[in-house]
């Protein structure tokens, strides 16, 4: 096993499901599955988590935030869509504010379909999430090692380098901060609801 | 113990602590969620999973959401390492208590320069935190001084006794303000356990990944200074309470466990008035007993 795979933090969102996906994937957490034997703990905080599960088909008023969540996230992050709903649109595809699937916001890595997803499909997913999460990081790494070789010795450049992504991540965050502060508010207390 | 030069004590101490503490504070944690784990009923996570999380968090994007949070946590991991240090090199325990203390006045910091509501609001109550814990914390010392006559925490561990047959209310105390220094369930008030409840993860919501891991690894450090402050109640002289020392901190640490999966979260205020009235009342009793003793 890699050395990222053993410990894949999930955050879970809900993007207008019908909760009942949530509570599938919360039932991931209880007793009887026991996703933690995996290392999976459910840690509600994008600047943390490696895995972002959605349910739920995206709404117009969600969007933003999903994207925000995701922009959020540090690199290397994969995405579940849990259910029909976040693979496609589901039942409610056709209703005047649904985008249709999570696909349609943010890029997806996994599809869980099911209404609802059972948690059994959820773990299968879940698991499957995690070696593409490995595979990102063995990518990140290899571009890592790639990048200082050509310029070896100069030591002012790495430093360079090295501030560069510093100030890239911070950027993003720091928009997404200011322009939907209020939204986030509301994100967490949809959270809330859902425990 | 005679013969040797007591410098070398002291430096075998110091490095014990540097370099072996991370691995003791992450086995404990490790062996505390499959203890959590097993009680709740489910397999829980390999015993080596606490490492497994580090080395990850170490590996990923690194994003600051303010830069001076990566200095203020780095002060913070750097302060507590030193206090530890200093108890385990057998020296002022004053001294380590206050030194503790600055280091969680930069966590505080680090929670404080971020613009989010929740790591704010887990910033203030990790002063609540502070103000509850820190009468305890200073009775012990003075407890300490009270048997043994100094602050040294070499002369300490020396006495012909054991302290805790002076101090048991003191123990008490200690005991019962280590669940808020772990952050334990009826006290995780400032960084609450579960995520998905009003201050999302609290202090540390702000953090990126590697800030976490810095987190983590100061929470270590922090757990094995705190029960090195337990062991100080057993060690005395006699080779042989080494063990006793040793059987009482995984005691204690079984008892944080047992107290984590019992008990509810409770509100600030409640901690701060239930955590005052066990301190005064058993710290405060013993106190007055000892007082007693040294005037007759």
């Amino acid at each position: 096993m890699g050395k990222v795979a053993k410990s894949p933090w999930i955050m879970h969102y809900d993007a207008s499901s019908c909760n009942g996906c949530d509570i599938e994937v919360l039932a991931c957490l209880t007793p009887v599955y026991d996703a933690e034997r995996f290392g999976v703990i459910n840690c509600g905080d994008p600047f943390q988590a490696d895995i972002l599960l959605i349910t739920g088909g995206v709404n117009k008023q969600n969007a933003p935030i999903v994207k925000q969540l995701y922009d959020q996230m540090a690199e290397p992050k994969v995405v579940c869509a849990i259910g029909v709903c976040a693979c496609t649109g589901g039942i409610f595809k056709e209703c005047y504010n649904i985008l249709g699937g999570v696909d349609t916001v943010i890029p997806v890595d996994v599809y869980i379909p099911g209404c609802a997803a059972r948690p059994q499909a959820i773990l299968d997913g879940v698991v499957k999430a995690v070696g593409i999460f490995q595979q990102k990081a063995d990518e990140m790494d290899k571009n890592k090692k790639m990048k200082p070789a050509p310029q070896a010795a100069p030591v002012e450049e790495k430093a360079e380098e090295a501030a560069e992504p510093v100030v890239q991540a911070a950027e993003p965050v720091a928009e997404a901060a200011e322009a939907v502060e209020e939204k986030a508010v509301e994100a967490g207390k949809e959270v809330v609801a859902n425990d | 113990m005679m013969g040797i030069n007591p410098m070398i004590f002291k430096i075998v101490g110091i490095v014990f602590f540097i370099v072996l503490a991370p691995f003791i504070g992450g086995f404990l944690e490790g062996l505390d969620r499959k203890i959590s784990a097993r009680m709740q009923g489910r397999v829980g996570p390999p015993i080596r999973q606490p490492f497994y999380d580090v080395r990850k968090l170490l590996s990923k994007e690194k994003i600051f959401v303010n830069k001076a949070q990566g200095f203020l946590l780095a002060s913070y991991l750097v302060l507590m390492v030193f206090s530890g240090a200093m108890l385990f090199g057998g020296y002022d325990i004053l001294l380590c208590v206050f030194v503790l203390s600055t280091a969680a006045a930069f966590l505080y910091f680090a929670a404080s320069v971020t613009s989010s509501p929740y790591s704010s609001i887990g910033a203030t109550r990790e002063l609540i935190q502070m103000m509850a814990y820190e009468p305890a914390v200073l009775l012990t010392c003075v407890g300490f001084y009270l048997v043994r006559g100094s602050f040294n925490v070499q002369t300490i561990v020396q006495g012909p006794i054991a302290t805790i047959l002076y101090l048991p209310g003191f123990f008490v105390a200690f005991v019962f303000i280590m669940t808020i220094k772990m952050r334990k369930s009826p006290f995780d008030i400032s960084t609450s356990h579960h995520m998905h409840q009003e201050i999302v993860k609290g202090i540390t919501t702000d953090m990126g990944a590697r800030n976490m891991a810095i987190f983590q690894i100061t929470e270590w450090y922090e757990n094995v200074f705190l029960l090195g402050i337990v062991a100080m109640f057993f060690l005395n002289k006699n080779p042989w309470s080494l063990l006793a020392a040793i059987i009482a901190i995984l005691v204690v640490y079984f008892i944080e466990i047992v107290i984590d999966n019992t008990n509810a979260r409770i509100t600030a205020d409640h901690m701060l008035k239930l955590t005052w009235i066990v301190t005064g009342v058993t710290a405060g009793l013993n106190l007055v007993v000892l007082m007693l003793i040294r005037l007759f």
